[in-house]
């Protein structure tokens, strides 16, 4: 424990984070570990290269768009909170929270981590999934198997089953709605996280 | 609508099922009582007909060899024993189906009454019957039979329809319940028989502690035939459902061990820790070895259906028989029947159904249904008539105390494992969910065969232990099979979504995927879906390969997803009728109609078909222009063995300039927008196309060309906006269909008002297409040969995980 100790002390401010993301010391620890991993040169701040750097994230048919979640506009690093941050999204829902309405939405809700994903496939921040933006997803997911036709084909019937107010985009409402046989906290949680 | 009010249709159905029985059990005892009589008429009355048919014996030796009375030619013989071990199984095999007809006939009885409860009741019937008419009852659920016969087929449809995302996502849940659970089971339940039977007063003491076990490992297996029959009727969320079946499908391992363990040192008296310790390898081995072994021939399975392109016929032949050599290699050598052939069912299903013709797969589907579904009441049936065989041997103390035994160690092994299991997952089992899993554990028919197993003598209390066993087995069936539906309509337990799977689903879900992949490569952790990922594309890049024809390998999921789901929408469509009238004179009255919708006759609009936006009537063109492209790869393997001629088969280049034509037309048409005729077809469409087409030679090319555009052009006929596709019709139409009742209300009429131009195609265009259609799926073809039927919930589910 005395390492831990040691650790969770040269993190700044490291209780706030701790209660902002409901993570454990121990947690904390082990993120820190791996964000010194990554950071090579040890400037305190992960730039795109050092993520870039991880092979299998190369592989990803949405690798960068992964990468480009971890900054926020207009920044060029990632500070430990801000990663820490992030990764609270994906930690497995407390389902002993209490609910209570005066306290902001806890970051691994259900709503957070939809948040999350819309804002993935969202790249250019305006509310709204347009066709443009899902066939970009869908392009980078199926790798050139296909042609655009069908690219194209199945983009709008997507928008056209999802789209309920007609706009010809998908809005986070919808994209809620559209997901809300599936498990969510099953299927965006990493068990490691907990 | 049926004509009769439903109790007179019930009193009908009641006075059917009864006549059937006795029936059936009448014919049963009749021939059990014949065939001796008969048998002992034949050797003279039948070997002298049969010598008189073989001329080959030189007619002297029939004067010598047998002192016989010259009677009367015998016009009509009757030769039971000839035929009777087929015609008895028939018998029992059109019994079974007969009952499952006849229970669906009285509409309130399936509602309470579990399909299995009325089946051992009929079984319990049919065998009074026979004990009545003095005969003896046949050992019907010889182990043999059962095992051999009646379980694969059941284990089988299981594993090949398993649902394989739910089931890896709960393996450990499951794996706990089976190994765990059934252990804890076991000797939970065989030691305090032990311990009861120790008590004085129960004349039990001669009972050892190892055949208590042994009874206790017997019965604390969870039955897989009655665990389905039952959740079946019940309609439950896939967790629960997938727990409990999972559950009783892979405690086969443990049973197939503890049974043989127990066994053989029954004899011996004591069980030494090196047992246990090879007991333990024995598992290990028993359950992997199955599963290897079922791997190796779904492999092959797999393998061999790459190459049945030309042979289209016997492909489900290969899907039975290489499951069932999986089944009975693994039974030789004593490793588990039940995982191998799941093990098989899952492995091969991903390749063959991309290498088999879709009526291949209907085929597999059906007959897998077909064979699981007489099983199933075929074995609920022996139940009941094995209870009247018997024998019995009564003992209240021992019987009571093993049903509550059960009942109690099955509650306290689920609600201790949940605790333990709840620590690992996710998505926690509630206690609601508990319950569910803990009384869904029923006992069935495999525990009975164990039983029957037994030697006689090594196990003096065998018929014990099988009274014990069938009381447990008819408790669980009938109490708890029950009760389990109103119990789980009581608690409010989650049902199973009927809602099918959209596109919006299946595209956020890969995203996810790839997401937490990503995360966790983020976070260096080696967790769910970096293996998973890792799998696939170890899966994509070199299995694939081998096992699955041609260039469909490379075709991604989605992609097969998506055109499955428009082929259905496309089919439903066509079935659900397009008959929405139009105004004959089309072309010229555009525009009209566009200034005056509201002048359209009122029968247009009560038959209105869901709108079309023009990009989906678009794309539902392109698809079906591609798939017809496809087509020719499909269906040209005729031969003397396909039933009917393939419409598609001549006429091809025909078909190419048509659609040539078609590209055209199309681009003429784009702006208009309108309601069209749509010659209604007649629901059997297709069908009624190839029967026409097999009977009229002379038409055949024509008949072939306008059925071809009923099943596939209907689709664009129902969209209001596909005046081409109407264009094509009257093509074919054009072409004398004149007999076929298609078109031929509209067709004649359109052409003249149309006047449309066809001018000579353009190659580049043609090109493009063919090319898509090289890309494109053949799914698309096989969901067009074959509607098939509406509600396949597992077709839905992506092939790998």
């Amino acid at each position: 424990m005395g390492s831990t100790n040691s650790t969770l002390s040269k993190i700044p401010n490291v209780e706030e984070l701790m209660q902002e993301t409901g993570f454990t010391p121990a947690h904390i620890v082990r993120l820190y570990d791996r964000f010194e991993a990554l950071d090579k040169e040890k400037t305190g701040h992960l730039r795109p290269q050092d993520f870039g750097a991880i092979n299998r994230l190369a592989m990803n048919p949405i690798g960068d768009r992964i990468i480009g979640a971890f900054f926020s506009p207009g920044q060029e690093t990632v500070d430990f909170h801000s990663f820490v941050r992030i990764l609270a999204h994906f930690r497995p829902a407390d389902k002993k929270h209490p609910k209570d309405p005066s306290m902001p939405e806890p970051v691994n809700s259900r709503t957070s981590k939809l948040k999350f994903a819309f804002q993935l496939y969202d790249q250019d921040k305006d509310g709204k999934i347009s066709r443009a933006e899902l066939l970009q997803v869908l392009r980078s997911m199926l790798e050139m198997q296909v042609t655009e036709e069908q690219l194209e084909s199945i983009a709008d019937r997507t928008i056209q089953e999802a789209d309920l107010d007609k706009d010809d985009a998908i809005s986070f409402e919808e994209f809620r709605k559209s997901l809300e046989k599936v498990n969510i906290d099953h299927k965006m949680s990493i068990r490691f996280l907990r | 609508p049926p004509h009769s009010p439903p109790s007179a249709k019930g009193c009908r159905g009641l006075l059917l099922l009864v006549m059937l029985i006795f029936l059936e059990g009448t014919v049963l005892t009749l021939g059990a009582a014949s065939s001796p009589d008969i048998s002992a008429q034949d050797n003279t009355g039948g070997g002298h007909d049969r010598r008189d048919d073989h001329r080959g014996i030189a007619g002297s030796h029939e004067h010598t060899n047998y002192t016989y009375t010259k009677k009367a030619f015998p016009v009509l013989s009757l030769d039971y024993h000839h035929i009777q071990v087929p015609f008895e199984i028939s018998l029992w095999v059109l019994l079974a189906s007969l009952m499952k007809l006849g229970f669906h006939l009285i509409p309130r009885l399936s509602s309470i009454v579990p399909e299995s409860c009325l089946l051992i009741v009929v079984g319990l019937l049919v065998g009074g019957l026979i004990k009545l008419a003095g005969e003896e009852v046949p050992p019907v659920l010889d182990s043999n039979l059962f095992f051999l016969c009646l379980l694969p087929p059941i284990i089988l449809d299981a594993g090949y329809f398993l649902p394989i995302r739910p089931f890896m996502e709960n393996i450990g849940t499951i794996l706990m319940f089976a190994v765990v659970g059934t252990l804890w089971n076991a000797f939970f339940v065989g030691g305090l028989l032990y311990a009861v039977c120790q008590i004085e007063g129960t004349y039990l003491s001669q009972v050892e502690l190892l055949p208590c076990l042994l009874f206790g490992s017997i019965i604390s297996a969870v039955d897989p035939v009655a665990v389905l029959a039952v959740f079946e009727e019940i309609h439950i969320n896939e967790l629960l459902h997938i727990l409990v079946f999972g559950e009783s499908l892979l405690n086969d391992a443990v049973t197939v061990v503890l049974y043989h363990l127990f066994e053989e040192y029954s004899g011996a008296g004591e069980v030494t820790p090196m047992d246990v310790v090879l007991g333990v390898i024995c598992f290990l081995i028993v359950s992997l070895g199955g599963i290897a072994v079922g791997a190796i021939y779904g492999i092959l399975a797999a393998f061999t259906s790459r190459f049945t392109s030309h042979t289209r016929v016997i492909e489900p032949l290969f899907v039975f028989v290489y499951s069932y050599m999986a089944y009975l290699s693994a039974e030789m050598f004593h490793l588990s029947g039940i995982m191998a052939l799941i093990a098989c069912g899952a492995v091969m299903r991903p390749y063959v159904e991309a290498n088999i013709s879709h009526k291949s797969h209907t085929t597999v589907k059906y007959f897998l249904k077909m064979w699981s579904s007489v099983s199933e009441t075929l074995i609920f049936i022996f139940l009941g008539v094995a209870t009247v065989a018997g024998p019995h041997a009564w003992n209240w103390t021992f019987v009571s105390v093993t049903v509550i035994l059960c009942l109690v160690s099955r509650v306290i092994g689920v609600v201790g494992l949940t605790f333990i299991i709840n620590k690992f997952r996710i998505v926690k089992l509630t206690t609601k969910d508990q319950f569910i899993v803990a009384y869904g554990g029923l006992r069935g028919a495999i525990a009975f065969s164990l039983g029957y197993l037994l030697d006689k003598d090594l196990f003096p209390m065998r018929t014990m232990f099988l009274t014990a066993i069938i009381t447990e087995i008819f408790f669980t069936v009938f109490v708890q099979g029950m009760t389990i539906k109103p119990l789980v309509d009581l608690l409010a337990v989650k049902k199973k979504q009927e809602a099918k799977r959209s596109i919006n689903e299946e595209i956020h879900t890969q995203f996810l995927d790839h997401l937490l992949t990503g995360i966790e490569d983020i976070c260096g952790h080696y967790g769910h879906h970096h293996w998973k990922d890792k799998l696939n594309r170890f899966n994509k890049k070199y299995i694939k390969k081998c096992l699955i024809a041609g260039e469909r390998y490379k075709e991604p999921q989605l992609i097969a997803f998506y055109h499955k789901m428009e082929f259905k929408q496309a089919i439903e469509l066509v079935e659900s009728g397009g008959g929405v009238k139009l105004p004959s004179a089309m072309p010229s009255q555009v525009s009209m109609q566009n200034i005056q919708p509201k002048k359209l006759p009122p029968a247009v609009a009560e038959r209105a078909l869901p709108q079309f936006t023009k990009g989906r009537e678009e794309e539902i063109r392109k698809i079906l222009r591609s798939n017809l492209q496809k087509t020719r790869q499909r269906l040209r393997s005729y031969n003397r063995h396909t039933l009917v001629a393939d419409p598609f088969e001549d006429g091809w280049n025909d078909f190419l300039l048509k659609k040539q034509r078609m590209i055209e037309l199309e681009k003429k048409m784009t702006e208009m927008s309108n309601y069209l005729t749509v010659p209604a077809a007649p629901p059997d469409s297709p069908t009624m196309c190839r029967a026409r087409l097999a009977s009229d030679p002379n038409a055949f090319y024509n008949i072939k060309a306008s059925s071809e555009g009923v099943p596939t052009i209907q689709v664009d006929l129902a969209s209001p906006q596909s005046p081409d596709s109407v264009n094509m019709l009257n093509e074919f139409s054009k072409r004398g269909a004149t007999d076929q009742g298609l078109g031929q209300r509209e067709g004649a009429t359109r052409d003249e008002d149309q006047g449309l131009m066809m001018k000579p195609s353009s190659a580049g265009k043609v090109e493009k297409g063919e090319e898509d259609g090289g890309n494109k799926n053949p799914g698309l073809m096989r969901c067009l040969s074959d509607p098939g039927p509406s509600n396949e919930d597992e077709e839905d589910e992506p092939f790998l995980p």
